[in-house]
This record gives structure tokens, sequence and C-alpha cells, in this order.
């Protein structure tokens, strides 16, 4: 949702027109006019061409006055005094389907996001909760391969739960369980206890290679609002993040919709496994300086998501000094960094900053429990920050967004059980290699390739020697095949912004390994129809 | 150095407002019966802690829903995986039943019509988004609650405009105040996209009348605007003339079919009513698809966490349970307001008369120096410091006549509202007898730091990890 320019530019280059018409246009004005205006030809000229300029303008407007729905949403133009004004613009915002016009409707923010969102990735979720597959009850539906959710080790939860519940949802007071522990107002951004209890737990699953402060933590709802509530604190309206392409699409959502705040994609490459170059950002950047836009700072997620590699430690020192030298801020999202499953070894901004004294008031990392302890539902996220305005500044808008208090609870006692945790992240990282391998070696045998990737639940599969023509278009159509016919939701790449057509982001933590045959079958089918007619 | 965005930057503006000075001293200094029994009594936080017990003994008598069970099986991994902004239909039609029962099930509420968010303060902040662009204002009856300042322009960027309700007829809004706050809005160049009243009131505590809620229907009618009603606290009246929605009002005006209908919306939460405001559960209830459409993909910045809808659908889904809990809850509100209202009586202190909220709008007119609101500002210095009570001046909720205080009476012991009312008691003996001269106990060095610029500054104050407000 780009900041569209304000109209007053537009009538005004077109006003040019009507009176670029020539001398005949000019002479019918003049000609009336004379007995008018008394003086020298030279007078005449130089005072009526500007009034006839004023005059068309005006005729102009006059014409031309109904506002385009949806447009602009700052118009100060708009606030006049008069009530009938109120009732004739406020119809430009007016999708509704009652259809009429007249008293005040929702605010164009509203109207742009009410609208069905066209973007695949969405597509595709809602077709699949209208026909979801199911073993038994919907052999024949959508198999899920478009959600990052991780469905393998519920098991071990479940039992630390039987094991621990009851102790764990209500405070305790004075030995009694209490419900004055979890009713009443808790600090917005979380109880001091749970952010000990997230600092220890995101130490203990980068592996220990760095330790994280709990006064440094602001929790929230989820890491959805983490980020937005970032973008509110590090930019305003019109300003931009450079962020390398494939991205998550949801960021298109959380870090635009409401903040004004632009994205600007930095395309990545296959051929250097889809990492950011430090040139293309340079690039990037500069052509947004001569845009007159403002970047404030660059967004990574590492572990990537969709491609699911990690940024090797050489990158994100140069990301630094890029950050440095163009005096703009870092975001990380790290959420995917528990879901690690290959041999390489996971670097956190945080660990960077560790080792050196570089100035950290520029870096902010986002985490969460979503995608590394499967619980989604639950809403929980974090906000870690080196700068202290931004920590005071966040801490206030979580009052918008902050965690229920039974289940900060409840996490606390689970979060805290260090033991478990280990357990969980070893057998989790076991059971997700044991997916990913099956998965990529299936897509191999169908002669599908995919990226390097070593993290996350999903690979990054390179369909493009079955898409009809080498663009977004033939690659769509491959998604729509692959929906439809072999009735499995993917992610196109088109959808993550990927510049190279072909790309499917598949996540395969969904599934059972029944599923991933099938799975393999059903591609297979599509595959051999797309390799006969191209 | 790194720029931060104004909005960031704006609000740290708010720290040295001596506005927090109550809340401040509280946390310095708090009162505790056994191991602080001089320390300040916190009158400033609406929270309702009257009725704990009938939720502990629910919980106790029902531990499945808080142990992810239904009937006996588990269904951690549906919760778990849950994130839907629709929201767990159990939850939201356990939850309009609720609404409806509340309101006598005069009205009856559609769970499709609802959206789910992490707290009325995130349903005020998404309707806000939802129906007002940057620029645009709100007229709201003062006085309000200060966190609007916060929850409705921070980064909506739209405006409040008040319009003023004074004593001399209950605070009630009248329809020369309306036209007024309209044309100021006017003046000041801005343009109107709704009305926005609480009801209950806070910090008032009572129900809007009939007549009230006929009026502002008509003005929304005639202007053509939204209006938001906050009835948040509709669960908390505990007296005659008893609360009516201003969806009941609608409906006996046929209004279902006509569009004004889907200009009125109401947000709800579980704060109040269950007293549960550390659960994070608010509500947007409106008959306007597009406002449920926008406001539901809005919500996944404010989800309730699915542990605890499912708790909350097997609660609200004991009708057993929540009419005894509805009743038994009024009844000692009721009676707590009663043992505030009459001590302060006996002090020579009256209160506006209540018949809702977790507060008493408190008139002290009698004890100021003079009727400014630096003489209030002082005497709030001296109730904070010296009777050492946290209470919340009338002018930080936007009261045009000085001299009103917010003091809540739910969130504390009887035993210790004894205490408080024993204090000012005292203080109100004291005070008169020594006409208005200097106080004597002030230790403390800080008061002399206050100055009347924050009245100015105060809507752009705010506290860090405090409790809210409410």
């Amino acid at each position: 949702m780009t900041r569209p320019r304000p109209r007053t530019h537009e009538s005004e280059s077109e006003t040019r027109n009507p009176t670029g018409g020539g001398g005949a246009t000019a002479m019918r004005l003049i000609v009336p006019l004379q007995g008018v205006v008394q003086g020298r030809g030279g007078l005449i000229l130089g005072s009526l061409i500007p009034c006839a300029l004023f005059y068309f303008f005006q005729l102009y407007l006059k014409r031309h006055r109904s506002p385009k729905p949806g447009s602009n949403p700052t118009s100060p133009s708009q606030s006049s005094s008069n009530l009938s004004d109120l009732q004739r613009s406020s119809s430009r915002s007016n999708l509704s389907s009652r259809g009429s016009i007249g008293p005040v409707q929702v605010s164009s923010r509203a109207s742009s996001i009410a609208k069905p969102n066209d973007s695949p990735y969405y597509i595709g979720l809602d077709r699949v909760s209208g026909d979801p597959y199911d073993r038994l009850d919907n052999p024949n539906g959508i198999i899920q391969l478009g959600l990052s959710e991780n469905r393998l080790c519920f098991d071990l939860i479940e039992k630390w739960l039987s094991e621990n519940t009851k102790d764990s949802v209500m405070g305790r007071d004075g030995g009694d369980l209490s419900i004055s522990g979890i009713a009443p107002y808790q600090p917005s951004d979380g109880l001091m206890e749970f952010k000990v209890a997230m600092a220890d737990f995101m130490s203990q699953v980068m592996g220990r290679a760095v330790s994280f402060d709990p006064s440094q933590m602001v929790l929230t709802a989820g890491a959805t609002p983490a980020l937005e509530i970032l973008c509110f604190c590090l930019a305003d309206p019109g300003n931009a993040f450079l962020v390398p392409t494939p991205y998550y699409p949801g960021f298109d959502r959380d870090m635009r919709w409401r903040t004004g705040v632009d994205l600007i994609p930095v395309h990545c490459r296959s051929t250097d496994n889809f990492i950011i170059s430090i040139t293309a950002l340079d690039q990037a950047f500069n052509q947004a300086r001569k845009r007159g836009i403002k970047v404030r700072g660059i967004l990574i997620s590492n572990p990537s998501n969709p491609v699911g590699n990690l940024l090797p430690r050489e990158t994100l020192y140069n990301l630094l000094d890029f950050a440095r030298e163009k005096n703009i801020h870092i975001v990380s999202d790290e959420i995917f960094a528990g879901s690690m499953y290959g041999s390489e070894e996971f670097v956190s901004m945080a660990e960077i900053l560790d080792m050196e004294d570089i100035d950290k008031n520029r870096i902010h990392i986002v985490y969460g429990l979503s995608k590394d302890l499967a619980l989604p539902g639950f809403r929980v996220g974090v906000i870690y920050s080196f700068n202290e305005s931004v920590l005071i500044a966040a801490k206030k808008l979580t009052r918008f967004s902050s965690i229920s208090a039974p289940t900060q609870r409840l996490l606390i006692s689970m979060v805290s059980d260090t033991r478990f945790i280990q357990e969980y992240i070893e057998t989790n990282k076991k059971r997700i290699r044991e997916m990913h391998d099956l998965f990529v070696e299936g897509l191999k045998q169908l002669g599908i390739k995919c990226a390097q990737s070593c993290a996350g639940l999903y690979c990054w599969a390179d369909m493009s020697g079955l898409i009809s023509s080498y663009s977004e278009k033939g690659e769509l159509e491959l998604w729509d095949k692959l929906l439809n016919i072999a009735k499995i939701n993917v992610t196109p790449g088109s959808a993550c912004h990927c510049i190279e057509p072909g790309w499917f982001r598949c996540c395969f933590t969904t599934l059972s390994q029944e599923d991933v045959v099938i799975v393999i079958e059903r591609i297979r089918k599509v595959a051999e129809t797309c390799k006969i007619s191209s | 150095m790194r720029h931060l965005s104004t909005k960031a930057t704006f609000n740290s503006h708010g720290q040295d407002s001596s506005y927090f000075l109550g809340w401040e001293e509280y946390e310095k200094n708090p009162y505790d019966e056994v191991q602080n029994p001089k320390g300040i009594i916190q009158m400033g936080l609406a929270e309702n802690q009257l009725s704990f017990d009938l939720l502990e003994s629910w919980l106790e008598k029902n531990p499945e829903p808080a142990g992810f069970k239904r009937d006996g099986k588990s269904i951690f991994r549906e919760l778990a995986l849950f994130q839907d902004y629709h929201g767990l239909p159990a939850f939201k039609r356990a939850l309009v039943e609720f609404m409806a029962e509340i309101r006598g099930n005069r009205v009856s509420f559609d769970p499709n019509h609802m959206v789910l968010t992490a707290g009325a303060t995130s349903a005020n902040e998404t309707l806000m988004f939802c129906l007002a662009e940057p620029g645009e204002a709100f007229l709201l009856p003062t006085p309000y609650y200060p966190g609007f300042d916060r929850d409705l322009k921070w980064r909506t960027e739209a405006e409040i405009v008040p319009i003023h309700c004074t004593s001399s007829n209950d605070f009630q809004i009248t329809e020369t105040a309306l036209e007024a706050a309209y044309h100021e809005a006017q003046q000041r160049n801005l343009r109107v996209k709704g009305v926005l009243v609480t009801n209950p009131s806070n910090p008032l505590g009572t129900t809007l009348s009939r007549s009230e809620l006929n009026l502002l229907i008509s003005f929304i009618t005639t202007k053509g605007i939204h209006l938001i009603s906050d009835e948040i606290y509709s669960g908390t009246v505990f007296s005659s003339p008893g609360f009516v929605s201003v969806m009941e009002v609608l409906k006996d005006r046929n209004c279902d079919k006509s569009e004004v209908w889907n200009r009125v919306h109401i947000v709800c939460s579980l704060s109040k009513d269950l007293g549960l405001p550390g659960f994070r559960v608010g509500a947007i209830y409106s008959n306007d698809d597009m406002v449920v459409a926008a406001s539901t993909k809005m919500s996944s910045f404010g989800l309730v966490s699915s542990q605890t809808q499912y708790l909350l659908s097997a609660l609200l889904s004991d009708k057993k349970f929540t009419k005894n809990y509805i009743s038994e809850n009024q009844k000692r509100l009721k009676k707590r307001q009663n043992m505030l209202v009459m001590g302060l009586e006996r002090a020579g202190i009256s209160c506006l008369k209540s018949n809702a909220g977790l507060f008493c709008w408190v008139n002290m007119r009698h004890l100021l120096r003079s009727d400014s609101f630096e003489a209030e500002m002082e005497l709030w210095k001296k109730i904070v410091y010296d009777v050492r009570l946290n209470i919340s001046p009338g002018s930080s909720c936007h009261c045009t006549e000085p001299g009103w205080f917010r003091v809540c009476f739910a969130n504390m012991t009887e035993e210790t509202l004894d205490l408080a009312i024993q204090r000012l008691k005292d203080f109100v003996v004291e005070h008169t007898a020594n006409g208005h001269s200097k106080s004597n106990n002030s230790s403390k060095n800080s008061n002399r730091k206050l100055l009347p610029k924050w009245v100015l500054r105060l809507s752009s104050s705010d506290r860090d990890h405090k409790p809210d407000e409410r």
C-alpha cells in the first residue's frame, strides 16, 4: 500500500492542456474582455493570460471534482467545514454493498483492508480451509503445504502438560493456587518472570552462544505485533525498509498496513543461494534516495523464510557496516532460530554484537514461540532491542497487544523447565530433519531441486522446469494447477516477491510420512502433464 | 544519531509530567496491611477484586478447561495451532450470550458481527483505525477516561474534541453541548467522524439515560456520523435506573433496517464485568460488514490467546455460573459503593449519584482554595502525600470544573476501604480547622517540582509498565 501522490499535482499538470490549445482560444478570450480592460496590448496579454489560466483551472476543478475511491489516506483538503462536503466526499471510501451515498462510511484504511486479499498466499490458505485434506474424512481434499506450522512434537508438550498443568496455570499466592495471580492487570509488556524465562529460552534455543537480558525485552501477543510496533517506533509514514527477497508474504501486511511505511524489495539470486549482497542493498538504497524516499532500516529474516538458509557471519558483519554507514536500523526476525535441522551453526545478530563493541542502538531482534515451540495460538512474541528509547516506546505500545496472563503463567513453567526444553529442541531438530530429507528426496525423484537450506519448516523448491513460460504468469499457472488439480497448496515465489519465476515454498512439518508420499505422487501427476504440454 | 519515528520520540516527552506522581508515589510506598500500614492506598485503579472467590471456586470444580481437555480428551493440539482471527466459535457464542444476559436479554447479538481483540484498549484503537482518517475527529463527552487520549489518538492520528458536560445537570449530555462540540471541531478545521461515549461512564459511574441515548442517535443520524458505545462497565450496574444499551434504543426506534444501524458500534470487555483484566479479552461489535471485515484482519495485531478463549468459553457457557456471578457481583459492588458514599458523607464530602462502575465521582470543590485547576492540583498533592491516597483528579479526565476526583472502591478489602475513608475524614477535619494552611507532614521534596504546565501536556502523558489506569 504505497502512498499515492496528492491529487493536486495531477490536476495542476493537466490544467495546462486547455490553455495550451493555442492562439485561437486565447483570442476568443481576449476579444470579449477587450472592452473591459483598458491599456496597452502588452499589459493586456500580460494580465489576461494568467487570468485565463486561472479561469480554466477553476473550470477544470469544478468538472473533475469527484474524488477517487480508496486513494489518498491523508486529505487535508477534505476537512472542510461544509456539512454537504462531508456527505459528498465520504462516498470515496464507500465500497459497501448497500451502496447508499451520504453519511460517513469507514476510513480508507478499513476499506482497503476489508477487501479480500488477492495474493496467492492468502487465496491458497482460504481454499484449504474450504476443502481440507483428512486421511479418513476427506482424502481428496487439498493438502496444506502453505502454512509454516510445526505439528511434529506435540506429543512431547502434551506429556509435559499431563505431568505439570495443575500448578502451572494459576499463580501461587502464599502456597494456595489463587486467581489473583492471573486475573488482575499485569504490566502490558509482560511479567518479569516470563521475560526471564524467555531470555533463557532464547539463549538455549540458540545453542547458548549468546545470552539475553530480560530488561531489554518487550513481550507482545505474537511476533506479528512485535514487527508492527517496531515499525511504528523506527519509521514515519512514507519511510521505507529494505527487505531482501524472497520474503514472508505477511510482512507486506504487518509492516505496511497501518504504519504507512513501505517495503522496498532487494532482489537476491539463486546463484547466491538467495543470500543478500551488499551491492544490491546499496543500489536499492540509492534508488530510494533518488525517489526521495527515506530508508529507515533493513528487515532480514534469519533463518530465512521462505528459503530456509542462514545468513553467514560475514554477511551479518557486512550488514552491520552498511547500516552504520547509512545510519539506519536493522530488524532481524529470528523466529525460526530453534527450528534448525542442518549442521550449520546459527549466528544471531545478538551474538555479533556481543563480539564487538559496535554501537548497538540500531539493532532489534524479533522472536516468538509460534514456530520453535509450535504454539501460534498462544500468541507470544518478543522484541529484543539494544536501544533504550525504542524499548520505552515499544513498552507503551504493548498495551494494544499484551499476552494473556494465564498463558504467561503456563509458559513460565514450561519454558523454565530446561531439561524438557533441551529434550524438545533435540527431538524437534531430528524430526524436522527426517521430514525434510524425505520430502526433498521425494521432490528430487521428480527432478525438482531445492535450494540449500538447513532451517525452517519448509523447503524452497525450484519448479521452473515445469512452467510453460519462464515468467510470473507461468509460475501462477503452475500454482493454479497444483492447487486445483494436484490439490496441494504451496506458496508461489511471486507472493514472496522472488525475482526468479518457478520457485515454490513447501512446508512439510504439518505432514505425516504417509502424507509426504501422497503429496509427491500428486505432484508427479501434474509434473507429467506439464512435461507433455511443454 | 539514529532517528526514531516521531511517534516514538513524541511519547517520551510525557515522562516528566507531574501527573505520574500519584502512581510513582504509590509504587514507591504501596500500602500493605501488614508490611506497610502507613503506605499509600491505591484508589486510582479501576479493578474489580470483589468476586475472585466465585471464579476460583468455578475453576476448582471445573479443572478440564484449564487442562486443555474437553470431555476427557486432550484438545491441546487444536488450541496450540488455533490462530484464526475469526476467533474460537464456541467462545464467541458464549460471549454474545453473556453480553445479552447482562442486558437482561432485551437485545441479542450475532457472533458473526463480533471481533475479538486483546482487551478493550485494542478494540478502541482498532475501531478508530477503521472509522477515522488521520486528522479526523471524534467527539467525547467530558469527563472521560484519560487513557482515550492515548488509545484513540496515538497511532491512529485521530483527534478528540470534547463535549463539555457540567455538574449543573449531573454531567448529562445535552443537545447544546453536542452542537457546540461539533461547531468547535469545524472551527478547528476537523472533520467529525463520530461520537464516542462510555456507558456506563468512566469516571462518572452513571448509566446514560434513555433520553441521552435517543439524543445521541438523532444527532448521529442528522450529522451522518458514527457512534461508538464503550460498554465495558455494563456488568457493573448495581442499582436503578439500570443499564440500557444503545442497541436496545435502536431496536425500540425500529432502526434495525435503517442506515444508522450500521454506524453504531459497541466495545465490550471482560476486564470489568468479569474482573479479568489480565486475560486481555475485548471485543468490537458492529453491524457494518466492512467494519467487521477490516477489524477482524486488524485483530491479527492483538489476538486473544486460544488457551484463554477456550477456558472462558467453558466458564461463560455455564449459565448457572454466569447468572449467579452477575447478580452476586452487582450486590457486592453496591455494598462497597454504599460504604464509600456513606463514609464520604460523614466526612462532609458528597459524590455524584451513581449506579454503576468501580468508582465514585467525588465532589471536593468545597475543599479547594480557589475555583481553579491549580487549586485542584494542590489539593490532589496533599491527598497523595499527606493523606496517602492515590485518587484521580478531574482535570486528568478533562473535566471542565475543578474539584472533582475519581475514587475507586473495588480493588481493595473492606478494611482497607475503611481505613482510606478514615484517613480522608481526618484530613477534612484538619483541613477545615486549619483553614487552607500548608500541610505539615510533607517530608517529600518532590512536591516542589510540580509545574502548572503539566495540565497542558496531559494529552501526551503516559506511564510505562504501570497497570492500566481504567
